[in-house]
């Protein structure tokens, strides 16, 4: 059984090729870590999931369906596939209650009062609360991400996309991200994760796929990805990660 | 409050701060009243003064002046409304992605280019006098009608480039956000970008609101009764052009607030933007 099948995906920015006929398919409640350098196409591949970024070969199934199949209307697939963006891109001119609820009121027709309800429960399991009147700015970068976050979830995704989503933070805040995101697997959420955090990777993931040039050269279980990595230029890359200190090495 | 050793500090800061005030005033007072001097004793000043600057003549044309002025403050009114508006529109129109809005978006494009394109007067000269010309039925034949929707069409051309470049300034991340949450397009413009660019275009917007209220006076030639025609008539009877320089005052007493208002949202939305990046 699986959620989400990507196959044979190709991608040109003009001449350059991105994406190089990327398969992977997702189980549901799986974890699964995407990483690479800058450039390798790994948040490229996220955006394709859910149709932000348009492909040019290959298909993307979730559940059996294609993701462009008119079953699933104009939001439906937004709707079942949250994203999170490094940036965390929250509307600056509404409040964190307002950034929550705008999809579930605009877009899904909830009603105002339910959807803030709804919103307030999420943001108070979030630890996010007493943020709810307070706009954006206001807040730290952590907080900013974790609103973002809610505000994904507030549509009751199946999948959830995180793309670089601690890239953005003062290393000081990156833990209380993690920590949602490490709630958010307990729980049994589906999700594709591109990070530059290799420890947090390695924890968190059911299994790690290292992207380079545009095709998933390897993947496997994260202890052993990062403890033998079978590929020269997998190899490589986790060479120079440790060299810059940002994986202790666990060999 | 509570910081007590404030206090002496903030006097010498008192002091450290007045004196450059009292030195930049003593020396513009100084040169103003050099320059105030030589030209109040130039031969030729008491012949400027009677024709330009005479109290009388001021005094006697400043009720119909000022009857003008209003006729030009409630063109600039109406003009402002609808410009508003009509542009927000046409930068809706261009900003609406999809090959189904490809006529929108064409529309809003050659709207720009010809009314940008061509003097505010001709359209002025065209619309109010050649319309009226045409007689056709049905139509408002008033100068100012006519002269007024001349002002909207070209100054909506502006405007337009003004929301667009506001639009076009939210992050592009917005849009994705927006997007990724489902919205449609047109409830991301409605949303999530034109809330944004609205702020965005406060000063820029406020320059062109300056720059009609006095292009208003253009109406004058095609005969409506603004301030300047009027100051005009005055001029013809009497042959003193003291009038035009009441419509000056008067133009100036409503534009400099209004310009001064534009520096000073542009200086703060200057450091909200440095704040931002800091």
């Amino acid at each position: 059984m699986t959620r989400i099948v990507i196959d044979k995906l190709t991608k040109f920015y003009g001449d350059k090729m991105v994406l190089d006929g990327v398969d992977l398919s997702v189980a549901p409640h799986e974890v699964v870590c995407l990483i690479g350098a800058s450039g390798s196409g790994k948040s490229t591949l996220l955006r394709c999931i859910n149709g932000l970024t348009e492909f040019d070969e290959g298909a993307v199934r979730l559940d059996g369906v294609d993701i462009f199949d008119p079953a699933f209307g104009r939001t439906g697939l937004y709707k079942r596939v949250g994203i999170v963006f490094q940036a965390y891109n929250l509307f600056p001119h509404m409040t964190v209650l307002q950034n929550v609820t705008l999809a579930p009121i605009k877009v899904h027709g909830r009603d105002r009062r339910e959807a803030e309800t709804a919103a307030l429960k999420l943001l108070d399991m979030f630890g996010l609360g007493q943020f709810a009147q307070a706009y954006p700015e206001q807040l730290s970068g952590g907080q900013q991400q974790r609103v973002a976050i809610v505000r994904s979830l507030a549509t009751e995704p199946e999948v959830l996309l995180l793309d670089e989503v601690t890239a953005a933070l003062d290393p000081e805040l990156i833990g209380e991200v993690l920590k949602i995101i490490r709630d958010l697997k307990t729980s049994g959420m589906t999700m594709v994760i591109v990070t530059h955090e290799m420890g947090f990777a390695r924890d968190v993931a059911d299994r790690v796929c290292f992207l380079d040039g545009g095709r998933i050269v390897e993947q496997g279980e994260p202890h052993r990805l990062f403890a033998d990595p079978q590929q020269p230029r997998t190899q490589k890359f986790l060479e120079r990660i440790i060299a810059a200190g940002r994986l202790e090495a666990a060999r | 409050m509570t910081r007590r050793p404030g206090k002496g500090r903030r006097q010498i800061a008192l002091k450290d701060r007045l004196l450059p005030v009292l030195i930049s005033l003593a020396s513009v007072i100084l040169v103003f009243g050099v320059v105030g001097y030589f030209v109040t004793s130039a031969p030729q000043w008491p012949r400027i003064q009677l024709q330009f600057f005479s109290l009388e003549a001021i005094i006697e044309s400043f009720p119909a002046v000022a009857k003008g002025f209003l006729v030009s403050m409630q063109i600039w009114v109406i003009s402002l409304v609808c410009i508003g508006i009509w542009a927000l529109v046409l930068a809706i129109f261009r900003a609406m992605g999809g090959p189904w809005f490809a006529p929108l978006r064409v529309f809003a494009i050659l709207y720009v280019d010809l009314f940008r394109g061509l003097p505010a007067l001709l359209l002025v000269l065209l619309f109010g006098f050649g319309i009226p010309a045409l007689n056709l039925p049905g139509l408002p034949t008033s100068g100012m009608f006519w002269g007024g929707v001349a002002l909207i069409l070209s100054y909506s051309a502006y405007a337009t480039e003004v929301y667009r470049s506001g639009i076009e300034a939210v992050h592009e991340g917005q849009n994705m956000a927006a997007k990724a949450l489902g919205l449609s397009q047109w409830q991301t413009l409605r949303y999530a970008i034109l809330p944004q660019a609205l702020r965005n275009v406060v000063p820029a917007m406020l320059n062109l609101v300056v720059a009609l209220q006095k292009d208003v006076a253009l109406l004058s030639v095609i005969g409506v009764r603004d301030a300047v025609r009027e100051a005009q008539i005055y001029t013809a009877r009497t042959f003193n052009y003291s009038s035009l320089v009441a419509a000056a005052i008067l133009f100036l007493l409503a534009t400099i607030p209004l310009a001064r208002l534009t520096d000073h949202l542009q200086r703060r939305d200057r450091e909200r933007r440095l704040q931002g990046v800091l």
